[in-house]
């Protein structure tokens, strides 16, 4: 296996131009096998997004390979309140990225190995892809129980689910990622994708949760690396070119150009939680304020992420209507956010009466508000 | 002679129009139809749009195409819309996003295959939408006469090399049919034209620019591409081109045209909570008091300590000392610790010290406060500070840290600044803003020059309460603190 660092030439050939492949190790033609040195979802999302964007593949294929510091990937028209438990998240300082395929949330750690297998449109054919990935892991450890499922899923031991599929179509190029789960964190993993938040009802694609378990929990002796490699000389097989893995950066403006307006565009809030479709929040509380338990009612019209409307019903005269309604007011347009939501609300606050009841009592509210975001 | 060409083509198109339904290449048509008006018109060789009016009497107001949902592969038939990028009476042009459908974990981008407007959007959110059927309808007078094989031109990307002549020849190159057929019509060879549409597309422009170069006649401007609409009613005339007129052969500079627009937002959220909390604020008569602070004495203190605060795990900073110092400060004058009511009318003395840090975050200039100063250590305040900026640049303030505050800080100096005229947070009565520390030339007691680390404060305060007097001697204990940081050792409680 050779791995030839920043052959920007090597890349830029890709690029369309029609040249002789002559004097570089890839062959120019058929297949190009790269891998990111970095290991932040945005940039590596974005590397996904320029080759779609950029490059024509009518007899080519290339495979990249890509690995995440902690991250919670949800599908292009998935509800991140839905998915995963953000709460946790922001506490761990676990990334939220959405990716612009279809498909589920995932949990991707340094554990965690993502293919994407790029080919023009008509090439498109997520099966056989699946089916490389089985057979560079038989190759590997023969005595290995994978199998590819109807749903794109890939098996071990007929139960435990290693990998998850997803696809994006574009005009003239299509990609199929897929994650494959080495020695990723299980018992972070599950909690991260439970969703805490009660009473949404929404028509974003849900994920079917299933058993996990890891290549290395069936041979310690697998490492991200071992398994990368194999699955990079089997693509390079299929495709009869040589086994090199090209390592790129993508930061790297003058390889990529425009890459960095892409990844910065992965990043904004209104991308990761603004393209989220229409969804309400419809829910009872159990407030505690001294001694004694309210009942709040909740319902909340969420549109591109911003609360559209919102009603909360409070037990008669607990805090005075002007201020309830303040606060639905003041909310209406929002984010649906847990620190704008605290910072608007203590904003308020400081222009109402100053009775130390009455912050205690907003405080309360506001926080119980807080924890549907 | 181009005068002449036209004339030519002109009679040829007089002929053609009488059997109209087979000849539909909008931009050809239109092109000739200006010819074809001024000869009827007799008037100048000018580029008009209402040549429509005449077009409409004979041929509708373009064509209605039923643009179908194309083979997605994996023989599937069926997909779910998510998201439409269009809405009805949107123009599009080809290539450009339709809507986004999905279907088994496989998002699809949908794009157009013509130029057009959008009349109609055959499914709603989330509904099923069937490959081989009707997506959308879109009215054009681009008829594709080549089936819609020709959509899929697969040409290669351009590079961000220079594109020379002889990288394009033996390319497919890039046009509609109606570019084409222009082309055609005028004798160009389209490898000799140079694209500068999209994926150096040919566009009609390119065809007139050649056509210029060659002849070095004055040809009469044509739109730009973006505000082409098909045929719109006579009444909804697009804006006219700005290089409208005669063009002359040497180009001149042409007027800066900037074709950025207004875009106006609604004010929402925390925005909103603050402009009502800063129009409360501006009724509070402020008066402001300045001063310079010399902290050379401090900074060499905090030196010695960076070692001991390592040693703990915690950053120690400046706002420590400052936040400290108030405190101490504010032991000697309650008064600027108090809160009024609403109207004036009763003073409350605060007991603890809350002392508000202005901290910038995703969501702006927000305040979180550290709690009971008065009890506090420069450490304890130290890591307080931490403990809020880590909470603060994850987003997970909450309202508790936000709120009950008595006095602030605003540390405005580490983006920039000196001097400042701050705006006092209600219920509170007192505010400072620290300027940047600067390194200054200076005169010690011996009158001798010395590099002094100045740094300027800024305090306002509610006039109804506090007088100047008041907050010169507060300032003053404060800034004798920081000068001489031993004094605070003597007054530490």
């Amino acid at each position: 296996m050779v791995i030839l660092l920043s052959l920007k030439n090597c890349f830029q050939l890709h690029y369309g131009l029609k040249i002789p492949a002559a004097g570089f190790r890839c062959s120019a033609n058929t297949g190009l096998i790269i891998q990111s040195v970095s290991s932040d979802i945005y940039q590596n999302l974005a590397v996904e997004d320029w080759v779609h964007d950029n490059m024509t593949l009518e007899d080519r294929h290339v495979l990249f390979m890509w690995r995440n510091s902690p991250t919670v990937v949800i599908g292009r028209h998935q509800n991140p309140w839905q998915e995963c438990n953000l709460k946790i998240m922001r506490e761990k300082n676990i990334k939220l990225a959405r990716r612009r395929s279809g498909g589920g949330t995932v949990y991707h750690d340094l554990g965690n190995i993502n293919l994407t297998f790029f080919t023009s449109k008509k090439k498109y054919e997520r099966m056989e892809n699946l089916k490389l990935v089985v057979r560079a892991l038989k190759a590997l450890r023969p005595q290995f129980d994978v199998r590819a499922t109807e749903r794109y899923d890939l098996l071990l031991n007929g139960n435990f689910k290693i990998s998850g599929t997803a696809a994006k179509l574009g005009r003239t190029v299509a990609y199929h990622h897929c994650t494959l789960l080495c020695n990723a964190d299980r018992f972070l993993l599950s909690s991260v994708l439970k969703s805490p938040y009660k009473g949404i009802k929404s028509n974003a694609t849900p994920s079917m949760p299933a058993l996990v378990k890891n290549l290395f929990e069936e041979d310690p002796s697998l490492t991200c690396e071992i398994v990368m490699d194999a699955i990079a000389a089997e693509y390079a097989r299929c495709h009869k070119i040589d086994h090199c893995i090209t390592l790129i950066n993508p930061g790297d403006e003058t390889v990529f150009p425009g890459i960095n307006m892409k990844t910065k565009e992965l990043q904004t809030w209104d991308w990761i939680y603004g393209k989220t479709p229409k969804f309400s929040i419809r829910t009872c509380f159990n407030m505690v304020y001294k001694q004694s338990l309210l009942e709040v009612k909740v319902d909340i019209q969420v549109k591109h992420g911003r609360i559209e409307a919102c009603n909360i019903d409070l037990p008669e005269q607990w805090l005075p209507p002007a201020m309830c309604s303040e606060l639905e007011k003041n909310l209406t347009g929002s984010k649906l956010c847990p620190s704008e939501t605290a910072a608007l609300a203590s904003t308020l606050l400081r222009v109402c009466p100053q009775n130390y009841e009455l912050h205690s009592k907003w405080s309360l509210l506001c926080e119980t508000v807080m924890t549907l975001m | 002679m181009a005068t002449v060409r036209a004339l030519r083509s002109c009679s040829r198109t007089a002929g053609r129009l009488i059997c109209v339904h087979h000849i539909r290449s909008c931009t050809s048509v239109r092109f000739i139809k200006s010819k074809y008006m001024s000869i009827f018109d007799k008037s100048a060789f000018k580029f008009s749009h209402q040549h429509r009016l005449f077009r409409t009497s004979t041929i509708s107001n373009g064509q209605i195409v039923q643009f179908k949902l194309s083979d997605i592969g994996e023989g599937i038939t069926e997909v779910t819309v998510k998201e439409w990028y269009v809405k009805e009476g949107d123009s599009v042009s080809q290539f450009d996003s339709i809507c986004e459908v999905q279907s088994d974990k496989a998002s699809v981008t949908i794009t157009s295959r013509y130029d057009g407007i959008i009349r109609k959007l055959h499914y709603n959110l989330d509904e099923i939408a069937y490959v081989g059927k009707p997506l959308v309808d879109i009215e054009t007078d681009v008829l594709k006469a080549v089936s819609s094989e020709e959509d899929v031109v697969e040409t290669p990307a351009v590079s961000h090399e220079e594109q020379t002549h002889q990288e394009i020849k033996g390319h497919k190159t890039l046009a509609t049919p109606a570019v084409r057929r222009l082309a055609m019509e005028n004798n160009i060879k389209l490898s000799e034209v140079v694209g500068t549409g999209k994926d150096n597309r040919i566009l009609k422009e390119d065809i007139l620019n050649y056509l210029a170069k060659q002849t070095g006649a004055i040809l009469p401007p044509s739109p730009k591409p973006e505000i082409i609409p098909p045929l719109p009613k006579p009444e909804t005339v697009p804006p006219a081109p700005k290089d409208r007129g005669t063009k002359i052969a040497i180009p001149i500079s042409k007027p800066i045209v900037f074709a950025g627009k207004d875009k106006t937002e609604a004010v929402t959220g925390f925005h909103k909570a603050m402009v009502k909390t800063m129009t409360a604020a501006l009724q509070i008569p402020h008066f402001g008091y300045c001063d310079e602070i010399d902290l050379t004495q401090l900074v060499q203190l905090r030196e010695e300590l960076k070692p001991v605060a390592q040693a703990r795990g915690v950053k120690v900073s400046f706002m420590p000392f400052f936040i400290k110092a108030a405190s101490l400060g504010l032991l000697h004058y309650p008064i600027l610790n108090a809160s009024v009511d609403e109207n004036c009318q009763s003073i409350t003395y605060k007991a603890s010290h809350n002392i508000g840090v202005a901290m910038d975050t995703e969501q702006g200039l927000i305040v979180p406060n550290v709690k009971n100063v008065q009890v506090c250590s420069v450490f304890d305040i130290a890591s307080e500070l931490n403990r809020l900026q880590t909470l603060g640049s994850s987003g997970q303030l909450g309202t508790n840290d936000l709120t009950g505050g008595t006095f602030t800080l605003s540390n405005i100096g580490t983006i920039g600044g000196t001097y400042a005229k701050p705006v006092i947070l209600p219920p509170e009565v007192a505010i400072g803003a620290l300027g940047k520390i600067q390194v200054l030339p200076r005169f010690n007691g011996k009158g001798e020059v010395f590099k002094a680390q100045i740094m300027n404060v800024s305090w306002s305060a509610d006039h109804r309460i506090i007088d100047g007097a008041t907050m010169a001697r507060f300032s003053n204990l404060w800034k004798s603190y920081l000068e001489n940081p031993a004094s605070m050792l003597v007054d530490l409680k």
